[in-house]
């Protein structure tokens, strides 16, 4: 029998090689010697490493996540868990005017390779506070990685090449994938830098373009519009938003003529319209067939009566209708 | 120890000589050598602030040395130093080398961040300055996380944290005493309280004009000092350092005064209140006359010797200011190239 794993098992296979092999490594954050916020991701990581390399904290998220960016400048390699992404701004002062910035104004005689780990708790009827993704945010910073992975795969090999990273890195993952199951494949290990958009689909109709839990939609959409109505899409997930690499994004759109991102946060100055413009701006725009389309959040915070919930997040059928027009 | 808050706010008091009993004359001689090595590197910066040929912001801490040199002489090179925007007293009393600083502020690639940094954004980590960054309070958290990896390294090494008064306002300051306390972490917390944030007087701001009372509130050891008597500190600190290195943070408010105003050249005595009326008083409590008239009254060091100290860092300071001036610019692709380490 082939053996499977998930997304949360994936998350937690990397903490284990991580803390097995990397005595530089540790993490800090609120609830981890009781870890039913994280889910199966982080369960009696405490019991088996120790209560001094997976540290249970006051509710400070500032000063922890400072004082991760302190251990980091200081030789280690920690990690800090916001288990809401919500909650972490509160620290972005650490994220964004320090540890991002920490090597650039030291003229690279110093650097802060933290992580951040930020998990997307969406739905749930959590409402507007509970829910918040706000990638493009971070991704906008220079000096700031930002990872979202979307299978369990990159779950796992993403987190660690995180860690190992000697740049700070915001490091998002998202509930809704944690029981994502999938085949097993051994450890690979990648330097962060070489990490590119990962082609799961191939076609010629449509490129279509998601990330982290839009990935997984994009895919399912991808799947049954090529039943329904014989168009075939290559399928890019991004896997990291900052910096961004397009290259193998803009030979499909060449090839196909047609670019759909689906992006599962808010559309005004958002991921979708970075990846779009980021397009354009290098393709031979005579090319394209169509207009380039976009799927995000509407304009609203989070609800949380579940009527509105079901009409604010992206479903499958938002995308397979979006594929069905734009290749009219 | 602790001396009285009501007294320490005075600058009418503490005015005199200092107690120099027990120090041995060499590292006296080097207490006097590094304070006026910085008194003098930054009377330099300030005319050259006015000179128009530094554009960076220079928050000078003219008045304020002793604190920094006290810090630095019972620092080992292992541990770690964070300060903030008036930082130049705290890199100059580690490693003494003006020319790095003053490259620096020049925006010059032999500059201690190659250029990339200014007046604030400062590091020498072969000398244990990890940093300085001008977000108030900003890296008193950043200290305790290098508390926290000192304490994992088993080998006695600390974290200094150095702030001012106006970071006491800062949420991050009570976030951050709470987990040194509540972890046993290795810090040294250093309060240089010269009363004022920016243009406004601590009476102002906060409800006491001390701020150990934070620091007993999250049971971390603490005293209050004349920070203008670099001798009183350093015998402090040497002591108290132990238990510092034994895992258990400690607090030092040591009240001083800046002669300067808050950024730039200019003295700012028409700027908040009392300033205008104090500033002159507050000169006469300045920490290397008082160690001076220390070292020459006991007859350890002469009037001729101080004069030639005097010249020799005069020297010293016009030399490296000169070299500064000459030192070529960052090339232009190093603007992206430190972004990201690969």
């Amino acid at each position: 029998m082939k053996k499977t794993t998930t997304y949360a098992a994936g998350i937690l296979e990397a903490y284990e090689y991580l803390l097995s092999n990397h005595k530089e490594f540790f993490i800090i954050g609120q609830g981890l010697w009781s870890p039913w916020y994280v889910g199966a991701t982080m369960t009696d990581l405490d019991k088996k490493y120790g209560k001094d390399r997976v540290i249970d904290c006051p509710i400070s998220e500032l000063a922890t996540t400072g004082a991760t960016v302190g251990a980091s400048i200081c030789g280690y390699k920690p990690m800090i868990v916001h288990p809401r992404v919500d909650f972490m701004l509160l620290a972005v002062d650490q994220i964004v005017t320090q540890a991002a910035k920490w090597r650039h104004m030291f003229g690279g005689n110093s650097s802060a390779p933290a992580t951040f780990r930020a998990i997307i708790n969406r739905g749930g009827e959590q409402g507007a506070q509970h829910s918040q993704s706000l990638h493009s945010w971070f991704a906008h910073i220079p000096g700031l990685k930002v990872v979202m992975p979307y299978t369990a795969k990159d779950a796992r090999d993403l987190m660690i090449s995180s860690v190992l990273s000697n740049d700070p890195v915001l490091f998002i993952d998202d509930r809704w994938l944690y029981e994502k199951e999938e085949d097993y494949t051994e450890i690979e290990l990648i330097d962060l830098k070489d990490v590119k958009p990962r082609k799961l689909r191939n076609g010629n109709d449509v490129t279509v373009v998601g990330l982290s839990y839009t990935s997984f939609l994009c895919e399912k959409a991808c799947q049954s519009i090529e039943i329904s109505h014989k168009i075939t899409s290559d399928f890019f997930d991004i896997r990291v938003l900052n910096p961004l690499k397009i290259d193998e994004i803009l030979d499909s759109v060449q090839k196909t003529g047609r670019l759909l991102v689906v992006d599962g946060d808010w559309k005004s100055c958002g991921m979708a319209s970075e990846i779009i413009t980021s397009v354009l701006e290098k393709i031979d725009i005579k090319s394209l067939k169509n207009s380039p389309k976009r799927i995000t959040l509407p304009d609203s915070p989070a609800p949380t009566s579940k009527v509105l919930e079901e009409q604010y997040y992206i479903k499958v059928s938002d995308i397979t209708d979006a594929l069905v027009q734009i290749t009219n | 120890m602790n001396q009285k808050v009501s007294e320490l706010t005075d600058p009418l008091k503490f005015r005199n000589k200092i107690n120099i009993d027990g120090i041995e004359t060499s590292l006296l001689i080097d207490m006097l050598r590094k304070m006026i090595l910085i008194r003098k590197a930054e009377e330099k910066l300030s005319e050259h602030v006015e000179s128009g040929k530094i554009k960076c912001p220079c928050h000078l801490g003219i008045g304020q040395e002793a604190i920094g040199v006290a810090v630095a002489l019972v620092m080992r090179k292992t541990d770690k130093a964070f300060g903030a925007h008036r930082s130049h007293a705290h890199f100059l009393a580690l490693n003494e080398d003006t020319y790095s600083l003053f490259a620096e502020v020049l925006g010059k690639y032999d500059g201690c961040s190659h250029g990339m940094g200014g007046s604030m954004h400062i590091v020498d980590n072969d000398n244990g300055f990890t940093g300085s960054v001008p977000i108030v309070g900003a890296t008193i958290p950043i200290a305790t996380g290098a508390a926290l990896a000192a304490k994992m390294d088993k080998v006695g090494n600390i974290a200094i944290s150095f702030f001012g008064d106006g970071s006491c306002e800062e949420g991050v300051f009570h976030e951050s005493l709470n987990m040194a306390s509540i972890m046993n972490l290795p810090v040294l917390y250093i309060c240089e309280n010269n009363l004022f944030a920016s243009h406004l007087h601590i009476d102002l701001r906060q409800p006491s004009n001390s701020t150990s009372r934070f620091a007993e509130a999250h049971q971390i050891s603490n005293v209050t000092v004349d920070g203008n008597d670099v001798v009183g500190m350093y015998k402090l600190l040497n002591l108290e350092i132990l238990e510092v290195r034994n895992n258990r943070p400690f607090y030092m408010e040591a009240y001083t005064y800046r002669w300067k105003g808050h950024v730039g050249h200019r003295d700012d005595i028409d700027v908040g209140v009392k300033r205008g009326d104090q500033l002159e008083a507050w000169k006469e409590r300045d920490p290397i006359k008082r160690l001076f008239e220390a070292m020459k009254d006991k007859g350890v060091y002469t009037e001729n010797e101080y004069q030639l100290l005097l010249s020799e860092i005069d020297e010293k300071v016009n030399n490296d200011w000169a070299k500064a001036e000459l030192a070529e610019f960052p090339e232009q692709e190093f603007l992206t190239k430190p972004v990201y380490s690969n």
